[in-house]
C-alpha cells in the first residue's frame, strides 16, 4: 500500500503544478513560479504560528496571501525600474530567508521542520492519515493534493478560453474586455495553494522542478495547448512512479528521484520529439540540404 | 452617415511615467472610411490605438464610440495587435487564433463551437488562408500570420477596426491582399483606422489621415492634408519630400511606441 499512496501523492502533486506549470512556461513566467513556491515559506509558517496546528487550510491560506503578495512585490519593483529578474531575485529570497528564521526561531514549540520544509518528506504521507469520526480516510496529503487538483482543472476548465488568450496575447484579451488582471492573479493564486499543497511532499525546492520540468517536455511534444496540458500531467505521473522505483533501487531519496526522472523524460523529449526534438531538427535540415545539393 | 461619429477623441493625453506621449489629442473620426495614422517611430502611433481601446491608462480625456464609451461599444470593435506583440511558438493553429476573435463575443462561460469553427474557417478563406487553417502558427511566413491576425479581426464582426502596422514587414501578394479587404470592409460601410509608415502609399491607400508626432498634427481629407508643409510639421525638418514619391524616414518597425 506504501508504493500506491506514495506514487498517488507524487502523480497528483505532480499533474496540479503541471498543469499550472504550462501556463507559466506560456507566459515566460517560469521564474516567478520558482519565487512563489519558495516565498510562500512565511505564510506556512505564519500560519503555523496563529493556528497552531498542521492545519491545511490554514496552510493553504497562509501560502495563497504570501504568493500574491511576491507577484505584486516584484511588479511594484519592476515599475520602480528595476530589472525583471532582480526584482524575482530580490523578492523571493528576502521572503524565504524570512520564513527560515520564523521556522527556525520557532521550531521548539510548533512540529515543522526545516529539512521536510525544503526536501519533503513524502516516504511519511502513508502515516499521516485523515481521521474523521473513527474513520481512517488515508493520507491527508493525497486528500489535500487531490483537493487542489480538482479546484485546477475546475478553474481552468471554466475559464479556459480566457486563460488561453491571456497567455497568448493579453493586449486582445484586455480589448475584449476579459479582466486580464483578475485571470493571472488567480493562476498565481493557484501556483501558491498547489506549492503548498506539494511541499509536503516534494519539499519547497523540488516543487519548483514539478512546475517546469513537466511542462517544459509537454511543450516540446506538441503544438496544441490541450494536449500540452495533458501531456504534463502523463509526463507528471511517470515522473512520480519512475522516480519512487528509482528511489527505491538506489535507496535514495524518493522526491529527488522523481525530479530527475521528470529531467530524464525532458532530455529524451529535447532529442528525440517528432515535433522539436534536436534530432528531428538535425534530419530536416540534412534533407533540405541533400534536397538543394 | 448616422451623425453618431464612430469615434471621438477629445483633450487626450498619454504618459508612459513621467514622459507625455501624446498631448492633447482631439479628432472626429468619419463613418465608412479608410483612414491613416501616419508618423514618424516614437510618435505615439501606437499608444493612440491603445490609448482608445484602453490597454494603456490616460491621464486626460475623452474617447466616444459610437457614441457611447469603449466600454459599452466593445462588441463593435476589432482589433489587430503588431504582429510582433504575440510569441508565435504558442502551441496553437491557424483556425484556433481566428477563433480567438470570438472570445469577446462568448461571454464567460461559453466555449467556442462549430458556429465559432464556421465562421473562422469564413474569415481564414476571405485573406486566403483556408488552405492553412491546421497550420501550427510558427509554421507560417510573416505575410501569413499577419493575415491569420487580420482573419482574427474579421472574426469579431466589428463595426469600427484599429490596425496596428498591419504592413509592416509582409509580402507584396499580404499587401495587396490586405488592401482588397480593408476596401471589402469599407463597402461594408466599416471604418478602419490603420498605423501605417510607408508614406510612399499613404495617398493610394487612404481615404483620410490623422499625422501624429507628440500631438496631433493635422486630420482631414488626404488630399487636404497629405501636403509638404504639413508633413514637414510632422517628421521636421530632415524630410527630403518629392510629393507623390515621398522619402520614408521612419521606415523600420515601430514597436517602442
Amino acid at each position: 500500500m506504501a508504493d500506491f499512496w506514495i506514487i498517488l501523492t507524487g502523480t497528483l502533486a505532480a499533474a496540479s503544478c503541471g498543469i499550472l506549470g504550462c501556463f507559466l512556461i506560456l507566459r515566460r513566467m517560469a521564474l516567478v513560479g520558482d519565487a512563489i513556491s519558495h516565498s510562500v515559506l512565511p505564510g506556512i509558517a505564519f500560519a503555523f504560528l496563529l493556528s497552531d496546528s498542521r492545519d491545511s487550510v490554514f496552510m493553504l491560506a497562509g501560502a495563497a496571501v504570501f504568493g500574491l503578495i511576491t507577484v505584486f512585490l516584484i511588479q511594484f519593483l519592476q515599475r520602480g525600474g528595476l530589472q525583471a529578474d532582480a526584482s524575482i531575485g530580490i523578492v523571493f529570497t528576502a521572503l524565504f530567508a524570512f520564513g527560515v528564521i520564523l521556522i527556525s526561531r520557532n521550531a521548539s514549540h510548533i512540529d515543522l521542520d526545516l529539512d521536510c520544509v525544503l526536501f519533503g518528506e513524502i516516504a511519511y504521507v502513508q502515516w499521516d492519515t485523515w481521521i474523521l469520526n473513527g474513520y481512517d480516510l488515508g493520507p491527508s496529503a493525497v486528500w489535500m493534493l487531490g483537493g487542489t487538483l480538482l479546484l485546477i482543472v475546475l478553474c481552468v476548465g471554466l475559464f479556459y478560453k480566457q486563460f488561453k488568450l491571456c497567455a497568448f496575447d493579453p493586449a486582445l484579451a484586455l480589448a475584449c474586455g476579459i479582466p486580464v488582471a483578475l485571470f493571472h492573479y488567480l493562476l498565481m493564486g493557484l501556483v501558491s495553494v498547489s506549492t503548498v499543497a506539494s511541499f509536503e511532499s516534494v519539499g519547497a525546492i523540488l516543487v519548483v522542478g514539478m512546475l517546469i520540468i513537466p511542462a517544459a517536455t509537454a511543450y516540446l511534444l506538441t503544438d496544441r495547448l490541450s494536449v500540452m496540458l495533458l501531456y504534463s500531467v502523463v509526463a507528471g505521473a511517470v515522473s512520480s512512479a519512475g522516480g519512487y522505483y528509482a528511489a527505491v533501487w538506489l535507496d535514495s531519496s524518493i522526491a529527488g528521484a522523481m525530479i530527475v526522472t521528470a529531467g530524464i523524460l525532458f532530455l529524451l523529449a529535447f532529442i528525440f520529439s517528432p515535433l522539436h526534438g534536436v534530432a528531428a531538427r538535425y534530419l530536416k535540415r540534412r534533407r533540405l540540404k541533400s534536397a538543394a545539393a | 452617415m448616422t451623425g453618431i461619429f464612430p469615434l471621438q477623441v477629445s483633450n487626450l493625453t498619454v504618459a508612459y511615467q513621467k514622459k507625455t506621449v501624446l498631448r492633447n489629442v482631439g479628432f472626429n473620426i468619419p463613418e465608412g472610411k479608410l483612414i491613416g495614422i501616419i508618423g514618424p517611430n516614437g510618435a505615439g502611433k501606437s499608444t493612440l490605438i491603445k490609448a482608445i481601446l484602453g490597454l494603456v491608462p490616460k491621464v486626460d480625456g475623452e474617447v466616444s464610440i459610437f457614441g457611447g464609451s469603449y466600454r459599452n461599444r466593445r462588441k463593435q470593435v476589432g482589433y489587430v495587435p503588431q504582429r510582433e506583440s504575440v510569441d508565435w511558438d504558442f502551441p496553437t493553429n491557424a483556425l484556433d487564433v481566428v477563433m480567438m476573435g470570438r472570445y469577446g463575443h462568448l461571454g464567460w462561460f461559453r466555449r467556442p463551437g462549430a458556429e465559432e469553427r464556421r465562421l473562422g474557417m469564413e474569415c481564414l478563406d476571405k485573406v486566403g488562408m483556408s488552405a492553412f487553417s491546421g497550420r501550427q502558427i510558427s509554421q507560417l511566413s510573416g505575410g501569413q500570420q499577419q493575415r491569420v491576425f487580420l482573419a482574427r479581426a474579421l472574426a469579431q464582426e466589428a463595426d469600427l477596426y484599429f490596425m496596428d502596422e498591419p504592413f509592416a514587414g509582409v509580402d507584396a501578394k499580404t499587401e495587396k491582399a490586405i488592401i482588397g479587404l480593408l476596401h471589402q470592409l469599407k463597402s461594408q460601410g466599416k471604418t478602419v483606422l490603420v498605423v501605417h509608415h510607408d508614406l510612399a502609399t499613404v495617398e493610394q491607400y487612404f481615404d483620410h489621415i490623422l499625422l501624429v508626432n507628440g500631438e496631433l498634427i493635422a486630420a482631414g481629407p488626404t488630399n487636404e492634408t497629405f501636403t509638404p508643409e504639413n508633413l514637414q510639421r510632422t517628421y521636421g525638418g530632415t524630410m527630403a519630400l518629392i510629393k507623390g514619391n515621398a522619402a520614408s524616414p521612419g521606415y523600420g518597425g515601430d514597436a517602442s511606441c
